[in-house]
């Protein structure tokens, strides 16, 4: 497995003019991420974890440790290099949308980055067509939903192909139906393409497609693992005020209630499937 | 106080080229002391319908009662206040509303516009700041120094601070993390209790309102197309499917349980704890044990 | 009232007038300005007349609707028409009734000036409709690329106008939610004594400016992490095609110049 993204022991404080209340907001995190996989990053509010977003793509600087992408260090001289290989999606739909249609906004890294017109049109369509927004062209933000500027705002992170996309909290924003659409075209360009995804999160069904998690708590890591792992270790999650998926919990008040179940259940189907085996079966 | 809209319609930009229907003849009747939850799709026209509720929109046709107050075509602005004071809302982002230096003259705006003494504003401003769990010292602190939960609390305060006998609620939990969603939620559950509040509450979890409501109004197309308990209304999971819902997790969750073991357990389960329950029991007097 | 409004509106359309370059309007626009005031015989304004007319007919947007929606300036018009007829004190006298005095030059100056006042709102009205906003910004900026070298920072002005642009509807939505919250919260604009009034807008002002400036905050984010530095060595995705019925339109317009040149008196 190739290495494309690591942090090293990075800490970051914002500065305030109120020395007594300096904590930092990122605290000696270490991690490193593969080429082609799929991490979510789960921590409350305040947890540290959008300053880490804010870090990996370099609108801030830590104040220790080094960040590396394809194992050369980040720095303010390399920075604008190191942009074009990542994309990053906000929580905000409207804040984001530059352009003054659907096609404009796609096109404005492209712009930045001096791209000839022809070949930024072909991008354009490319782009949209990802993400099932090719019939929306001429389309004005405030003529879209949620759920489709989100869409319009990840084809504009991937207009320069990134090898990286990383989600800021891309769908807290969203109501249900705009936030499945988010999700499904992240896993679908996932299935097409080789894209790394870091995926900044609260919402535990979006965390569960992820291949690791890793939990933030009060600027630290608090624990990296596959889902199964993060989510059986029971009170981590809980004791730092997350969820843990709906299958899980019902199996915990099965076996609070005084039935014994054997595993441990990521999904509700493996529930319904061990309730079956194991006590309507036998 | 009971809350009732007869027959009501809403059009958008009457009378112009850009004419858009939003509601048509509407008929709910929201009982006092009620907790109903009002779902629907995106464009359902539940937005539209809130607006009704306290007389930011006048109805294009058909009537809004509250109480004994009605809300019509040509209702004056200044009926429309007492209207307002007895219908409290708290929009979506509440924490957008608050403009004031001070967290306790942000409470205290809503009641010294309807004419409250400012010693009994003062007081009830005070009296919520602890009911909705804000330490005592953000009184006077700016709104805009404190976190976010927090700002939205203050904002909710600013909504209740003049003792509005009906609560409506839009989507009072969009955007906070799942701590934050949950002690909200519980938090309006107190106060529905506490302040003999009818809550209204606009949602598109069907989780939270499979849990919380007692009553359960389905919009569609702009119009209420089923109304009643979440028992009635979540056992027909192909109406729903009609108009675009889903169903709640727990509902869901008991659906394929009984699929699989060929039979209906008893009642509907609308809280995990329910359902977990109902499965323990089935488990035990299954004869095939 | 403001529904009816056309000023500054744009209405999509597939017309000769919607099809041509913002930059070719523009000239147009700025050429007609200084062709109408050639104009000063029957003649000649006969033929401006005419000449809008046609451009009327070649946008497909309804005289109607045109006329309905510039009702405001039409108020102007008659009332210029009017100071004209009653004050202008040349020429022979044509009607004397009490202390009305009418004379010749006042009701040919009247027609005149009114009629000039009337073309020049109704072109430009017909600039405005028939090109988006932001293609009239495109269609500026590439106009006054020339003055890039004086240091007029062109880029950044079409940028910058650009994106207002785009967010007007935004915030427009965002102070009607606002203006809602705080009308639930018994806050009243619309009565009372005029400090009462103006104490009235602060709740709404201030949540408008605090949701602007975080807006701003994240909208520079966004436009830093895709890369955005300012305008050198950007390419444009915009492009403006100057075609053939741009320089027909031209033409038209030089040759009704030519025409009024010779025709005036």
């Amino acid at each position: 497995m190739k290495e494309l993204l690591s942090v090293q022991q990075v800490s970051f404080t914002y500065p305030t003019e109120d020395q007594s209340s300096t904590r930092r907001a990122v605290n000696d995190v270490s991690f490193t991420i593969n080429d082609g996989e799929w991490i979510a990053i789960v921590g409350h509010n305040g947890s540290g974890k959008s300053t880490l977003a804010k870090l990996m793509i370099g609108l801030l600087f830590p104040d220790e440790g080094n960040i590396h992408l394809f194992l050369e260090k980040m720095t303010d001289e390399n920075i604008w290099k190191m942009r074009s290989e990542m994309g990053i999606v906000f929580q905000n739909p409207d804040n984001q949308f530059v352009g003054s249609t659907v096609q404009d906004d796609v096109a404005f890294a492209l712009e930045n980055k001096g791209v000839p017109f022809e070949e930024m049109v072909k991008v354009v369509h490319e782009s949209l067509e990802l993400v099932n927004m090719e019939g929306f062209l001429n389309h004005e933000p405030h003529h879209l939903s949620g759920g489709q500027k989100q869409r319009v705002a990840i084809a504009g992170a991937l207009a320069l192909k990134p090898k990286l996309l990383i989600l800021d909290e891309a769908t807290s924003m969203l109501d249900p139906q705009g936030r499945e659409e988010v999700i499904r075209i992240v896993s679908e360009l996932k299935e097409t393409t080789n894209l790394t995804v870091i995926s900044i999160t609260h919402d535990l069904e979006e965390a569960r497609l992820a291949d690791r998690i890793i939990v933030m708590n009060e600027g630290k890591v608090l624990d990296i693992g596959t889902p199964k792992e993060v989510f059986t270790k029971k009170n981590t999650l809980s004791s730092i005020g997350l969820d843990i998926p709906y299958a899980m919990n019902l199996s915990n008040l099965i076996r609070q209630k005084g039935l014994d179940l054997v595993g441990e259940h990521m999904t509700e189907e493996e529930l319904v499937n061990e309730l079956w085996t194991s006590h309507f079966n036998k | 106080m009971d809350i009732s809209l007869q027959q009501v319609g809403y059009l958008y930009g009457k009378d112009t080229p850009f004419e858009k229907r939003a509601l048509q003849e509407v008929d709910v009747t929201i009982e006092s002391g009620s907790y109903t939850a009002i779902i629907g799709h995106t464009g359902s026209g539940k937005s539209t319908l809130l607006m009704h509720l306290n007389g930011l929109l006048r109805p294009s046709e058909g009537v809004v009662k509250v109480g004994d107050l009605e809300i019509h075509r040509k209702t004056k602005a200044k009926a429309l206040r007492s209207i307002r004071r007895r219908v409290g809302i708290v929009f979506q982002f509440p924490e957008h509303q608050l403009f004031e230096e001070t967290v306790l003259k942000d409470i205290m705006f809503g009641p010294i516009n309807f004419g409250v003494e400012e010693d009994v504003a003062e007081k009830r401003a005070y009296e919520l700041i602890s009911l909705l769990g804000l330490p005592k010292e953000v009184a006077h602190k700016s709104p805009f120094d404190l976190s976010g939960g927090q700002m939205r609390r203050v904002a909710i305060a600013g909504v209740l601070a003049f003792n509005p006998s009906i609560l409506v609620l839009d989507e009072p939990t969009a955007g906070l993390d799942p701590r934050g969603r949950h002690e909200i939620m519980e938090l309006f559950q107190v106060l529905h209790e506490k302040e003999n509040l009818t809550t209204i509450l606009v949602t598109h979890s069907m989780d939270d309102a499979a849990k919380y409501a007692d009553q359960v109004v389905v919009m569609h197309d702009g119009t209420s197309v089923m109304h009643g308990t979440p028992e009635e209304v979540f056992s027909d999971e192909e109406k729903l499917q009609s108009y675009r819902l889903g169903l709640p997790k727990t509902v869901k969750f008991q659906q394929d349980i009984e699929k699989l073991i060929g039979r209906t357990l008893p009642g509907l389960a609308l809280t995990e704890e329910q359902l977990a329950e109902m499965i323990v029991a089935a488990v035990e007097e299954d004869p095939s044990c | 009232m403001l529904e009816k409004m056309i000023f500054g509106r744009f209405i999509p359309g597939q017309s000769f007038i919607h099809r041509l370059d913002p930059r070719s309007k523009l000239l147009f626009v700025m050429l007609f300005v200084f062709a109408v005031f050639l104009a000063n015989n029957v003649q000649t304004y006969a033929l401006l007349l005419a000449f809008t007319l046609l451009v009327i007919v070649a946008s497909r947007i309804r005289l109607y609707f045109l006329l309905n929606g510039l009702k405001p300036i039409l108020f102007l018009i008659i009332f210029t028409f009017f100071m004209h007829l009653f004050f202008n004190r040349e020429g022979a006298l044509l009607v004397d009734w009490k202390v009305i005095k009418i004379y010749e030059e006042g009701i040919r100056q009247g027609i005149f000036i009114s009629l000039r006042f009337l073309v020049l709102v109704l072109v430009t009205s017909i600039l405005t409709l028939t090109t988006s906003p932001i293609s009239i910004t495109d269609g500026m900026e590439d106009l006054l690329g020339p003055f890039k070298r004086f240091k007029l920072p062109v880029h950044e002005l079409a940028l910058m106008m650009s994106i207002s642009l785009r967010f007007i509807p935004t915030l427009m939505d965002e102070t009607d939610k606002i203006l809602k919250a705080q009308l639930a919260r018994g806050s009243d604009i619309s009565s009372g004594t005029i400090k009462e009034r103006v104490n009235a807008v602060i709740p709404l002002l201030v949540p408008l400016f605090v949701s602007a400036f975080k807006r701003a905050e994240d909208l520079a984010v966004a436009m830093e992490v895709r890369g955005y530095r300012g305008g050198e060595g950007r390419t444009r995705y915009r492009q403006l095609k100057w075609d053939f019925r741009d320089t027909i339109a031209m033409l038209v317009l030089v040759i009704l110049v030519v025409t009024l040149y010779f025709w005036r008196g």
